[in-house]
C-alpha cells in the first residue's frame, strides 16, 4: 500500500538553509508528522522537529505546510493530491533554531506580561459557585493548546519584527478576554491595559488567527472584537463620554 | 529587510509558499467593492431619479435638503441648500455619510478592505508589502472605534427605510392599501438592513456581550445568544444587504427614469 | 568554553502536573526553584489527560467521601497500594482541586454551580472533576499560569520576574549528582544547542512521568522514556513494583500511524458500550468474582444505571482497566475482533450527536480528523495500549522523599506505591497534585534543615564525558533501530500477557541491546539533534525495561497490571510483598520486601468478606496493625 511521496523540507539554521527534496514512503492514513519521522529515522537522523502527543492536543508540532501554518500531526497526507509535492518549513514569524524548530520564546515572554488571575480575597477554596453559562465563554479560550500558529500567522508581527515589542498577539488576546470574562476575576483594569500595553489596537481584525487555529477557537469574533468593544465601552462610548463630561469623572 | 525576510528568520525567498489560489478572494472582494463605490458615487452625484411616488431610493432617504424633489423629504428639509462654487451639493451626500460610515467601520468590512485594498495582509501567511504597520492605534484608523456611533445612526436609518417601505404600500396617487414590486424591493432592503444591524458585533456586545455574569441577566443572555447566532452570518448579511441597497436604488432609478414601470399587484 | 552553571534551592525535574505543583509549593515556602523539562513549557504529558481528576467532593452524589474513595483506590490496586499514600490521596484530593479554582481554573459546573463530577471505571460515585475531555490541559495551564503569577509577584518584589522561579525548557537532565551521599545537583544538556548545563541544588524533585515509550503501542509521547526512574536508580534510590504497567483498554487501532493513541475512558463513562464483531456486548462475560456485587450482569440493569445509580449496578464496561484490557485481548485472540484487531466502542447509539460533541469534543475531533470516523454516527475501533506505569521510585508517603537518598524526592507517575497493581482512571491527576505539593514541601523542609552541598569537579567531569562519548564513536549502532528493537522485545515478551520463558528471553535480549547501546554513534552535530537525544533516552528505557522484566519474572501470580499465563490467579501471599529494584552500577537487582501493614482504622473501613478475597486468613485474623 505504501507509495512514494515527494517532500521538500527546509533544512538549515540561523546562518543559512534551504529546501531539500526527499522521497519517502507513505502509508494509508498517515499524517505529515509520520512521514517526517520516517525521513528522520531512515534518511536524516539529525532532522530537528518538535512533537509530543501526535493527537492535536499539545501544540508542539506547529510548522508551515505548503505555506500554511498547521499542526503536522493533524494534517493528513491524503488531503493533498497524489503527485503533489508537499513543502514543509519552520514557522516564519519566529527566529529559526534548526530545520523545523523555531525559537518561540517570544510567546512565553508575552505570557508573563499578562496580569494573572485575581481570586476574590474573601472567597475560600471550594466556596465558589459559578453557573455553566458563565464559564462557557472563558472555557472556549482555555481550549487553547498554545501551538502559536495564530501568533505565527498574524501579520502584525510576522511582517513587522519591530512590532513584537508592543503586541501580545492573538493567543494572549484570548487570554485577556478569558480573564475579563472570568466570573470570579477581580482585577479591574484589564481592558485599558489591553489597549494601552498589549497592543489590542494593532490588530486589524483580518482574522488569519481564527483561520489557522486548530482548536477552532473563534479568536477574532469571540475574543478580540468583544475586547475591542469593551475598550470602546470605557474609552469611546457615546453615552458614556457624554455622561463622563457631565460628571467629570474617569471610569474604568 | 523586515518581516519574514528578517535576518533571524528561516531563509526562504518566497513571499509565500502557499500553493492554493489565495489571491482570488481579495481580488473578487476588491472588484465588487470598487464597483459598488463607483456606482454609489455616480448615483450620489447624479442628483436625480431617486424619487417617484411612493418609492424613494435608499441613497437619498430621508432627503433633507431643500434641493430635494418634492415629496421625498420625510423629515422636512432642515439643511436647506448648500452649494460650493455654485454647485448644489447632492442631498445624497448628507445621507450616504452615515451608512457609509457604518460600513466603513464595520468589523467585517474592515477585514475585507484591509485585505483586498490595503493588502495588509492580502491573505493569511502572504507577506504584506508595507514597511511600517501600526494597525488601528492612531489617526486615522483610531476612528474605527466610532463604529458604535454609526451603529446607532444605522438604527435610525433602518427605521426610516422601514417607514419608506411601509409608505410604499401606497399607490402613485398616495392612497393606502396597494402593493407593487417596488414595495417588495424596499421591504426586502429594510429587512436585510435589520439583519445586518442585528448581526453586528456592537449589537451583540450591547445586548449582552459586555456582561460578566449571564446567569444574573437571563433575558439579556437569551438576546445575546440570538445575536450571536446571527453574528455567525454577519459576513453574509454584509454582502447581501449591500446588494440589497444597490438593487433597491437601481430599481427606483429605473422606475423614476421611466425605463420600467413599477408593476402593482393590487 | 565555560560551563553554564546555576544555583537553586530546589530543582524540579519535570514540568507536568506533579513538577509544577511541587515548584509552586517550594516557591511559596520561600525558596528559589528551577523547573526543567524536555519539551516546551506546557507540553508535558499531563496536557494529554482527558477524563478528569478524581476527588471525593461529593458534588454530584453526596454519599461520596474520602473513605469511599480510599476503598475504591485500594480495590482498584488489588490491595497492593501503599495504604498511607492512598489515604493521603483520598483525603487531600478535594482540597487540591478547589485550590486550582482559586488559581483560575474553570471546571465544568453542576446545576448548583459547583464543580461537576463524572463517572469513571472503578469509582463508586461520579467523582471526576473535568473540563469536557481536556482536563489535563486545564490542570497544566492553571499551574503554568499560577507560576506566572508567582513570577509577577517576584518581579514586583525583586525587579526580575525570573529571579526566584525559572523554567528551563527543552533541557534534558542526564545525571543526578551527589556528594557525601547527599544530593548536590544535576547535569544535562540544552536540546536546542546541545551545550551542557550544571545545576547546583541540595534538593531535587523528580517528576518525570512515565515509561510508555519502552513499549511499541503506547499512549505516551516521546517524553515517556522513564528518565526519572533511571536517574533515581542510578542515584541509589529504589524502584518499587516495576512489573505493574497499565494497558489502557481503549487505544486507537486504526490507521496504523495513530495506533495506541488514547480513547478516553469517559467515552465509556458517558455510556459507550463495547461489542465484538458478532455484535455481542461481551463485557458481561468477564466480571470477576470480586466485582460481582458492584457490576450489572445483564444489559437491562446496566442501561438503567445511567438514569438511576443508587438502585442499579454499574455496566461492566466500567470495570477497572486491567479487567477490560484483558477482556478485549481475549476477544481479539479468539477471533472475535474487528478487521484491524480491536473491538468496537460505540457511543452513537445511546447519546445524541450534539451531546457527544459537547461532552467529548476532542474525541470527536480526534477520530474525525485522524481516522475519518464520525463517532456520533459510527462505532470506534479500539484495543489495549500501554498507558501508565504503576511502579516507580520508592518514597516516604508523607514527604515524598526517595528512600535511601537524602535530598531526593519523587512525585507523580514516576513515584511508586500509590496505585498498587492498577491505577484507577482519574486518580493520577489528583495524585500529581497531592504528592506534587507534598514533594515541594518535603524538599523545602529538607533544604531549610540541611543547607548547600557543593558539586565536585570530578562529578562534573564524569557527567560531561558521558555526554561526549557518542559523538566520538563512528559507525556504531543507530539509536533509532535499537529503540525499535527494544520496543519489539517488551511488547512481545513482557507485554499484557506474560510467561516465564518469554520473560527470561526478554531479560537476555534487553541485556544484549544494552551491551550494543554502549556503542551507539550519533550522526550530525549537537544542535537540536534528535538522534543524540534518543541515545540518552534509550539508556534510561533499557534500565526501566530490565527492572520491569526482572520484577515480572519474580511475581508468580496475576494481579492488576501484571498477568502471568503460567500463574493465572491472584494469590494472597504474593500480596504481602513489594518488588524493590536497585542498581549496582552494572545491572538491576530485584528483591522482595514486605508490604507495610495496613492500620486498624483503615482495615476497618472494609467489609471483612471483601478483604478475604485479597488477604490471607492470618492477616484477616490480625485485623491490621495497631
Ligand atoms: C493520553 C493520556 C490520557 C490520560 N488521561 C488521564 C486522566 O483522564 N486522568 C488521570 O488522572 N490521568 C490520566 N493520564 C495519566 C496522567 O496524565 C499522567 O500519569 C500524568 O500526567 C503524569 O504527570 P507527571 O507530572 O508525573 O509527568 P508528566 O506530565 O509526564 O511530565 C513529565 C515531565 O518531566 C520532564 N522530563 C522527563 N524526563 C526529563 C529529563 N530527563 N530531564 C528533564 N525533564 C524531563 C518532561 O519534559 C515533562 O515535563 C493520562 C495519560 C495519557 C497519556
Ligand atoms: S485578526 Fe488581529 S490578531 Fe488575528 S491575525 Fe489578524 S491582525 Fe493578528
Ligand atoms: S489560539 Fe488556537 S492557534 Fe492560537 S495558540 Fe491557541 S490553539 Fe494555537
Ligand atoms: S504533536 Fe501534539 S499537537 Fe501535534
Ligand atoms: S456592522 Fe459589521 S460589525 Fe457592526
Amino acid at each position: 500500500m505504501a507509495r512514494k511521496l515527494n517532500l521538500r523540507i527546509w533544512r538549515g539554521d540561523s546562518t543559512d538553509g534551504g529546501l531539500k527534496d526527499v522521497q519517502v514512503d507513505v502509508n494509508e492514513g498517515e499524517v505529515v508528522l509520520d512521514v517526517i519521522h520516517r525521513v528522520q529515522a531512515t534518511q536524516m537522523g539529525d532532522l530537528a522537529v518538535r512533537w509530543n502527543c501526535k493527537a492535536g492536543k499539545c501544540g508542539s508540532c506547529s510548522m508551515e505546510i505548503n505555506g500554511k501554518p498547521r499542526l503536522a500531526c493533524m494534517t493528513q497526507v491524503a488531503s493533498f493530491d497524489e503527485n503533489e509535492t508537499i513543502t514543509v518549513t519552520p514557522l516564519r514569524a519566529f527566529p529559526i533554531i534548526k530545520d523545523l524548530v523555531t525559537d518561540v520564546s517570544f510567546n512565553y515572554k508575552k505570557a508573563m506580561e499578562i496580569p494573572a488571575y485575581e481570586h476574590p480575597k474573601d472567597l475560600a477554596p471550594g466556596a465558589a459557585r459559578m453557573e455553566q453559562i458563565d464559564v462557557e465563554r472563558s472555557q472556549e479560550f482555555r481550549k487553547c493548546i498554545e501551538c502559536f500558529l495564530c501568533q505565527d500567522v498574524c501579520h502584525v508581527v510576522r511582517d513587522h519584527e519591530e512590532n513584537k515589542k508592543s503586541f501580545a498577539g492573538p493567543r494572549f488576546f484570548i487570554r485577556i478576554a478569558e480573564l475579563d470574562m472570568h466570573p470570579l476575576d477581580t482585577l479591574k483594569n484589564r481592558k485599558r491595559k489591553a489597549q494601552e500595553e498589549h497592543g489590542l489596537g494593532m490588530c486589524n481584525i483580518t482574522k488569519c488567527c481564527t483561520e489557522v487555529c486548530p482548536e477552532h477557537i473563534r479568536i477574532t469574533d469571540n475574543a478580540i472584537i468583544p475586547m475591542k468593544e469593551r475598550v470602546v465601552d470605557i474609552k469611546y462610548d457615546p453615552a458614556r463620554m457624554f455622561s463622563a463630561i457631565l460628571k467629570r469623572e474617569k471610569r474604568d | 529587510m523586515s518581516g519574514v525576510f528578517s535576518p533571524t528568520r528561516a531563509k526562504i525567498k518566497e513571499r509565500t509558499l502557499r500553493t492554493d489560489k489565495w489571491w482570488i478572494e481579495p481580488l473578487i472582494t476588491f472588484a465588487v467593492l470598487i464597483s459598488f463605490v463607483i456606482y454609489a458615487s455616480f448615483r450620489a452625484f447624479e442628483n436625480a431619479n431617486y424619487y417617484i411616488e411612493p418609492l424613494i431610493s435608499p441613497f437619498y432617504s430621508p432627503c433633507l435638503s431643500s434641493a430635494c424633489v418634492e415629496g421625498s423629504s420625510l423629515l422636512g428639509t432642515p439643511i436647506g441648500t448648500i452649494a460650493i462654487f455654485g454647485l448644489v451639493i447632492s442631498p445624497a451626500l448628507f445621507i450616504l455619510i452615515f451608512p457609509l460610515g457604518f460600513r466603513m467601520t464595520c468589523y467585517y468590512y474592515r477585514k475585507a478592505y484591509y485585505r483586498s485594498f490595503w493588502m495588509s495582509p492580502p491573505a493569511c501567511a502572504v507577506a504584506e508589502p508595507h514597511e511600517k504597520y501600526t494597525g488601528e492605534t492612531r489617526f486615522p484608523l483610531i476612528f474605527q472605534n466610532a463604529h458604535r456611533w454609526f451603529f446607532y445612526a444605522g438604527l435610525v436609518f433602518n427605521v426610516l427605510l422601514t417607514v419608506d417601505a411601509i409608505l410604499a404600500f401606497k399607490n402613485a396617487e398616495g392612497q393606502w392599501g396597494h402593493m407593487s414590486v417596488g414595495t417588495l424591493v424596499l421591504l426586502a432592503n429594510s429587512i436585510l438592513l435589520w439583519g445586518y444591524s442585528a448581526s453586528c458585533h456592537t449589537c451583540r456586545h450591547t445586548l449582552g456581550g459586555r456582561l460578566k455574569h449571564f446567569s444574573k441577566h437571563p433575558i439579556r443572555y437569551k438576546l445575546w445568544t440570538q445575536a450571536s447566532a446571527l453574528n455567525h452570518y454577519h459576513q453574509q448579511f454584509a454582502w447581501v444587504s449591500l446588494f440589497g441597497v444597490a438593487f433597491a436604488d437601481i430599481y427606483v432609478r429605473a422606475v423614476a427614469s421611466g425605463a420600467i414601470t413599477n408593476v402593482y399587484f393590487f | 568554553m565555560t560551563l553554564e552553571r546555576h544555583k537553586y534551592d530546589v530543582l524540579v525535574i519535570g514540568a507536568g502536573g506533579a513538577g509544577l505543583r511541587a515548584a509552586v509549593e517550594a516557591r511559596e515556602a520561600g525558596l528559589s526553584v528551577a523547573i526543567i523539562c524536555k519539551s516546551l513549557f506546557g507540553k508535558a504529558h499531563t496536557v494529554m489527560a482527558e477524563g478528569g481528576a478524581a476527588a471525593s467532593m461529593g458534588n454530584v452524589n453526596d454519599n461520596d467521601n474520602w473513605m469511599v474513595h480510599f476503598r475504591d483506590t485500594m480495590r482498584g490496586g488489588k490491595f497492593l497500594n501503599h495504604y498511607r499514600m492512598a489515604e493521603l490521596h483520598a483525603k487531600e484530593a478535594p482540597d487540591r482541586i478547589w485550590e486550582l479554582e482559586t488559581w483560575g481554573a474553570l471546571f465544568d459546573r453542576t446545576k448548583e454551580g459547583k464543580i461537576s463530577q463524572r463517572n469513571f471505571g472503578g469509582h463508586e460515585y461520579p467523582r471526576l472533576a473535568h473540563v469536557g475531555d481536556r482536563t489535563g490541559l486545564e490542570l497544566i495551564r492553571t499551574m503554568q499560569q499560577k507560576i506566572v503569577q508567582l513570577q509577577q509577584a517576584d518581579g514586583r518584589e525583586f525587579g526580575d520576574m525570573e529571579s526566584k522561579i525559572k523554567v528551563f525548557a527543552e533541557c534534558t537532565i542526564t545525571e543526578i549528582l551527589k556528594e557525601n551521599g547527599k544530593i548536590s545537583g544535576a547535569y544535562g544538556y540544552w536540546r536546542e544547542t546541545g551545550s551542557e548545563i550544571l545545576f547546583e541544588a541540595p534538593a531535587i524533585v523528580i517528576a518525570t512521568g512515565g515509561v510508555g515509550k519502552t513499549f511499541k503501542i503506547t499512549s505516551n509521547s516521546w517524553e515517556g522514556t522513564g528518565d526519572g526512574h533511571a536517574l533515581a536508580l542510578k542515584a541509589g534510590a529504589n524502584l518499587v513494583d516495576m512489573e505493574f504497567l497499565q494497558f489502557h483498554p481503549t487505544g486507537m487501532v486504526w490507521p496504523p500511524s495513530v495506533r495506541g493513541i488514547l480513547v478516553t475512558e469517559s467515552v465509556r463513562g458517558e455510556g459507550g458500550i463495547l461489542t465484538n464483531n458478532q455484535g455481542e456486548r461481551f463485557m458481561f462475560k468477564y466480571i470477576p468474582d470480586v466485582f460481582k456485587k458492584q457490576y450489572a450482569d445483564n444489559e437491562a440493569e446496566a442501561d438503567r444505571w445511567y438514569e438511576d445509580q443508587d438502585n442499579n449496578r454499574r455496566p461492566p464496561e466500567l470495570l477497572p482497566r486491567d479487567e477490560v484490557a484483558r477482556a478485549i485481548n481475549t476477544e481479539v485472540k479468539a477471533g472475535r475482533g474487528t478487521e484491524h484487531g480491536g473491538v468496537f466502542l460505540d457511543v452513537s447509539k445511546r447519546i445524541p450527536a450534539e451531546v457527544i460533541k459537547k461532552r467529548l469534543p476532542s474525541m470527536w475531533h480526534q477520530f474525525y480528523e485522524l481516522a475519518g470516523v464520525d463517532i456520533t454516527k459510527e462505532a470506534m475501533e479500539v484495543g489495549p495500549t500501554c498507558h501508565y506505569v504503576m511502579g516507580g521510585v520508592e518514597v516516604d508517603p508523607d514527604s515524598a522523599a526517595a528512600i535511601g537518598v537524602p535530598g531526593l524526592f519523587a512525585a507523580g507517575e514516576v513515584a511508586g506505591g500509590m496505585h498498587g497493581s492498577n491505577r484507577l482512571g482519574g486518580n493520577s491527576l489528583t495524585d500529581l497534585l497531592v504528592f506534587g505539593r507534598r514533594a515541594g514541601a518535603g524538599a523545602a523542609a529538607y533544604v531549610k534543615s540541611s543547607g548547600a552541598n557543593p558539586v565536585s569537579d570530578a562529578a562534573i567531569k564524569s557527567a560531561a564525558d558521558r555526554l561526549e562519548a557518542p559523538f566520538s564513536r563512528t559507525g556504531g549502532e543507530n539509536s533509532y533501530s535499537l529503540h525499535a528493537e527494544l520496543q519489539e522485545v517488551t511488547h512481545n515478551l513482557v507485554g499484557i500477557i506474560r510467561t516465564r520463558s518469554e520473560i527470561e528471553e526478554a531479560i537476555a535480549k534487553i541485556a544484549d541491546i544494552r551491551a550494543r547501546s554502549k556503542n551507539v554513534a550519533v550522526a550530525g552535530g549537537r544542535k537540536f539533534n534528535p538522534g543524540f537525544h534518543l541515545a540518552f533516552d534509550l539508556d534510561n528505557m533499557l534500565l526501566v525495561a530490565e527492572s520491569t522484566a526482572k520484577s515480572a519474572l519474580l511475581r508468580e501470580e496475576s494481579r492488576g497490571g501484571h498477568t502471568r499465563e503460567d500463574f493465572p490467579g491472584m494469590n494472597s501471599t504474593w500480596r504481602q510483598v513489594n518488588h524493590i529494584s536497585s542498581f549496582d552500577g552494572n545491572q538491576v537487582n530485584v528483591k522482595a520486601q514486605p508490604l507495610p501493614i495496613i492500620p486498624k482504622e483503615l482495615f476497618d473501613l472494609f467489609d471483612v468478606h471483601e478483604l478475604e478475597k485479597y488477604m490471607t486468613p492470618a492477616e484477616i485474623a490480625k485485623g491490621g496493625s495497631n
